[in-house]
């Protein structure tokens, strides 16, 4: 794996088997490879990559994924604990909080 | 700081509902600047012709204003206005079976998508996410399924266009249901590459992205990217500390001497001030290779590399009577420092979780929060001894 790991063992992200039909889209959406469709069915290859960035769950049209999804931002989460908010400011991306 | 001031209320004000609605402002820092100032944001060059209404033109080449925005908004200067007029836009000369690009608008978007569009005729359609890029907004929800919706309609592009397919950036699939937006639009959702610079070849080969189009790696280009952001945000607090360190260190065990301020307090508002611009400025540039895979791990090391520095340069300079109780106050403190300033730069990487980044603060913010206790403590003693 390319990259720069983070965390092991603590993302929330699950896979209903059951439920998928194999239609491939989280395997496009997620910026992180970490669905593989094999034989028609997803399956979780690298569950420490995710970031749950919930893009995965969102665009599953069998609604198989779940994931908490979020900004793994600390600046957030302080600030939602200084302030009783859910941590939501959309830092993930290219810039810093709210950017 | 102003900007700070206002990213502050952003962060904090900006609750669930946002997430839920896609039309309910965010935050007030975003909804307070007047976005029609400069009527669309961007200049036109003429309009093409369609069925509806003409649809304004735009450049793929950048001026020096938009050179100039772009670097304003890397620093942090006025990036809360940095916005176009959303709707629908022509680059070069699109007809009804051309390709329908989605953005968003902030402005930095807009341009990088349209510099990298030369001589391809294609529609952008700008969706309002308030002045933020397609990933912090698909995030919020802003740039998302309802949006979407919305501004299909209100563009009437079903009456411009022959084709039933929108490109959206692959960074948008978080606020966005592909199948939801076909249900209601008919509009089949394609994801296009990460960056935008991969569009034409994306288009080129028929609207496929390669693997290493949808990756969101964290190279070295990106991570430097957002350091003068970083430096501008966390600047006002850092001179504040500074400004409580030069204050305190005039306490002595004789009363309070001004004479101190210059011997002891310098030095050491010049050591939280190399703490900061280290950590702000090593931290993401030494990121693959600091050990440890929390950043506030990672970020103890750059602290730990100006300790060792500082007990060398105090052994050269005074081999003699090297001052132990000051250097151990440090020896505490910018570790600390350097810790809680990689912490915070999670929010800024591409691969960070929430559920990770709880699980290290966990860890991290009690030990960083006696350390600064234990360290300040040490160094006030060190003024009396
Ligand atoms: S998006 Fe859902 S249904 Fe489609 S392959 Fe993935 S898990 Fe299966
Ligand atoms: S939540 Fe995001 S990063 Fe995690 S698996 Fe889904 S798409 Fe990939």
């Amino acid at each position: 794996m390319t990259g720069i790991r983070y965390l092991s063992n603590v993302v929330t992200l699950r896979l209903d088997e059951t439920k998928c039909t194999g239609c491939g889209m989280c395997e496009m959406v997620c910026p992180h490879a970490v669905f593989r469709i094999e034989q028609h069915q997803a399956r979780i290859a690298d569950r420490d990559a995710c970031m749950e960035c919930g893009a995965c769950a969102r665009n599953c049209p069998a609604e198989a994924i779940s994931v908490d999804a979020g900004v793994g931002c600390a600046v957030a989460i302080i600030k939602g604990a200084l302030t009783g908010t859910s941590p939501d400011c959309a830092c993930g991306g290219k810039s810093s909080c709210c950017g | 700081m102003d900007t700070n001031a206002k990213t502050a209320a952003c962060c904090g004000k900006s609750d669930v509902s946002a997430k839920t609605t896609s039309q309910s402002p965010a935050c007030d820092c975003h909804g307070e600047v007047d976005s029609r100032r400069h009527e669309r944001g961007v200049e036109t060059t003429g309009s093409v012709e369609t069925p509806v209404a003409p649809v304004p033109r735009v450049g793929t080449v950048l001026g020096w204003a938009d050179r100039l925005g772009t670097v304003k908004a890397r620093w942090g200067i006025g990036r809360m206005d940095y916005r176009v007029e959303p709707g629908l836009y022509a680059v070069g000369g699109p007809t009804a079976d051309s390709p329908v690009l989605v953005s968003a608008n902030y402005k930095m978007s807009f341009d990088r998508l349209r510099s990298a569009l030369p001589g391809v005729d294609a529609w952008i359609l700008v969706l309002d996410t308030k002045g933020i890029n397609v990933w912090c907004a698909a995030g919020k929800g802003t740039f998302g399924t309802d949006e979407l919706v919305h501004r299909i309609e209100a563009a009437r592009l079903p009456e411009i266009v022959s084709h039933r397919t929108v490109i959206v950036p692959q960074l948008g699939a978080p606020g966005v249901a592909a199948h939801e937006v076909r249900k209601r639009t008919g509009f089949r959702v394609v994801y296009g590459p990460v960056r935008a610079g991969d569009v034409p070849a994306f288009l080129q080969a028929g609207m496929k992205a390669t693997p290493e189009m949808r990756r969101v790696e964290f190279p070295l280009r990106d991570r430097l990217a957002v350091v003068p952001v970083e430096l501008v945000m966390g600047a006002k607090c850092v001179l504040l500390t500074m400004a409580a360190l030069l204050v305190l260190s005039g306490l002595g065990p004789d009363g309070y001497a001004a004479s101190r301020i210059l011997a002891r307090g310098l030095p050491s508002a010049a050591l939280l001030l190399g703490a900061f611009v280290a950590g702000t400025v090593f931290g993401p540039l030494l990121l693959p290779w600091l050990p440890g895979r929390a950043l506030s791990a990672k970020g103890t090391w750059i602290g730990l590399a100006m300790v060792a520095g500082l007990g060398a340069y105090m052994l050269t300079e005074s081999p003699a009577t090297p001052d132990w109780l000051a250097w151990s106050a440090w020896a505490i403190l910018l570790p600390a420092t350097t810790s809680f300033i990689l912490m915070n730069f999670t929010g800024a990487t591409t691969y960070t979780s929430l559920s990770g980044v709880r699980r290290e603060m966990r860890v991290a913010v009690p030990i960083q929060a006696i350390a600064a206790v234990a360290g300040v403590l040490l160094w006030i003693v060190a003024r009396f001894v």
